[in-house]
């Protein structure tokens, strides 16, 4: 009996529409996140994501839309992010139908908002998504990372690891980790980065960022993440769910 | 399915994730509704008990909405009541969080402590150890996985039926750093630690299981 590893694809969204996705036969609407959470529920996904990128605030009805009919079809873990600032936010989310809450840069411009929604609603709900990157010559961090803001395009001179291990004392539940030096590259996650944030913390970690074959996958778990999180190898359908549970079954990872 | 659905209350005292049981249970063809008032909840055919957060704070939303009352008087009239997550673990005697100890409803004695794995919380899809005469588990694989996500769990079950007459309450199991109790099955009193809402087809085949006994 062991805990499986978890395989999450992530939906980005952008006023109830999926950004990019296509190349998926038997889809009535690439484009509606509702019928993508379906799809991905059928396949064997563990855990969906959505990251919320619609820029205007007053759109948000349309995210608390596409969350309450996800949840009315789709009877598997749900974690929604992007734009999280308030405990009212979650609260709001948790009410349209999420199980978890990520929250990113306004746990780093508040760190204190961690322990609120953790007092509020359990460390279960909230999970803190960290936008790392090694950092850039010039500048310096004890762990050799940095977080970042505004998609990877800004540092903070914030330790990423240590971060991740404050953000914890402070409740998080989990850490989603993503690289912003992998992202888009496909020539796979960032390991030596997951093995420094897993050595820091206690509660689970998410690997994200930097997928692109079937072989990545493993060295991810291997390297200590306990989830692993990809969006444009599913959406495009290069891999599928259940090629990514093979590869990490055949080498020796617990899978559902 | 049955011809005629249950009558399910959600209990609603604050502590919990209602509408995805709600949706749940409506998918496994159950009459669902989410409620905090005394009479329909102890109508209906099955209370279903949801629960998430603090242990102390859960007990004490409980017993704001007499939820206490409610599982005490129907469980004394044999009528089916099922805790879920938190949901189970304040049937237990006590629960000890942050080295605080909190009450519980004391169906059972047993303590919910502080779960000892290298990754806490317990986040993520295991499989479960049933007894072979499970209802709640009948006809699902062993090899099935359910979702949990928990920091705390008992890991001793201490309730002794001596009573040769009574069936014994049927315990499963489920391992994280250690064994602890996954669900239990004691007359009309059903329990998961995990959330069958969230487990895909097996959690609603499951929820099937329990109306079928309804």
């Amino acid at each position: 009996m062991t805990l499986a590893v978890r395989v999450i694809p992530c939906l980005d969204v952008d006023n109830g529409r999926v950004v990019k996705g296509v190349n998926f036969q038997n889809l009535r609407d690439a484009g509606d996140p509702v019928e993508m959470a379906r799809i991905y529920g059928q396949e064997g996904a563990d855990e969906l994501t959505f990251l919320d990128i619609t820029a205007s605030s007053g759109d948000r009805e349309t995210t608390y839309d596409v969350v309450r009919r996800t949840a009315e079809q789709v009877f598997i873990p749900l974690t929604v992010g992007g734009g999280v600032r308030t405990t009212e936010d979650v609260d709001k989310l948790l009410r349209a139908g999420a199980d978890k809450v990520g929250v990113n840069t306004a746990a780093i411009a508040r760190p204190e908002l961690i322990r609120e929604i953790a007092q509020r609603f359990g460390s279960q709900v909230l999970v803190l998504s960290v936008d790392a990157r090694r950092c850039p010559s010039g500048t310096e961090t004890e762990s050799g990372y940095e977080v970042t803001t505004h998609g990877g395009r800004r540092g903070t001179g914030i330790d990423a690891v240590e971060w991740a291990h404050r953000a914890a004392e402070l409740g998080a539940g989990e850490i989603l980790l993503n690289s912003m030096d992998a992202d888009g590259t496909k020539d796979g996650y960032d390991t030596a980065m997951i093995e420094a944030v897993r050595k820091h913390v206690t509660i689970p970690v998410i690997a994200s960022g930097g997928a692109g074959k079937l072989d990545d996958f493993a060295p991810a778990v291997e390297a200590g993440a306990d989830a692993v999180l990809a969006a444009s190898v599913f959406h495009f359908g290069d891999l599928r769910i259940g090629e990514v549970k093979g590869a990490l079954r055949d080498a020796g990872h617990p899978v559902r | 399915m049955s011809s005629a659905a249950k009558k399910i209350i959600v209990f609603d005292y604050g502590f919990g994730n209602v509408r995805s049981a709600e949706r749940a249970l409506a998918h496994a063809g159950a009459d669902v509704e989410i409620s905090r008032d005394y009479d329909k909840a102890m109508a209906a055919d099955g209370l279903l008990v949801p629960g998430v957060g603090a242990f102390g704070a859960c007990m004490k939303g409980l017993r704001e909405a007499r939820g206490d009352w409610i599982v005490g008087r129907r469980l004394a009239g044999g009528r089916p009541v099922m805790g879920i997550c938190v949901g189970m673990q304040i049937l237990f005697g006590r629960g000890i969080e942050h080295g605080v100890e909190a009450e519980g409803l004391d169906e059972w004695p047993g303590t919910v402590e502080p779960l000892r794995a290298p990754v806490v919380p317990h986040m993520g899809w295991n499989t479960v150890t049933a007894p072979g005469d499970s209802r709640l588990f009948a006809g699902l694989d062993k090899e099935e996985r359910y979702y949990f996500v928990h920091s705390y769990a008992v890991r001793t079950w201490e309730l002794e039926v001596a009573n040769p007459h009574m069936p014994g309450p049927k315990v499963s199991w489920t391992t994280h750093g250690e064994p602890f109790v996954a669900a239990v099955e004691n007359g009309p009193l059903w329990a998961t630690q995990f959330h069958p809402e969230k487990s895909g087809d097996a959690g609603a085949r499951l929820l099937r299981n329990w109306l079928d006994t309804l």
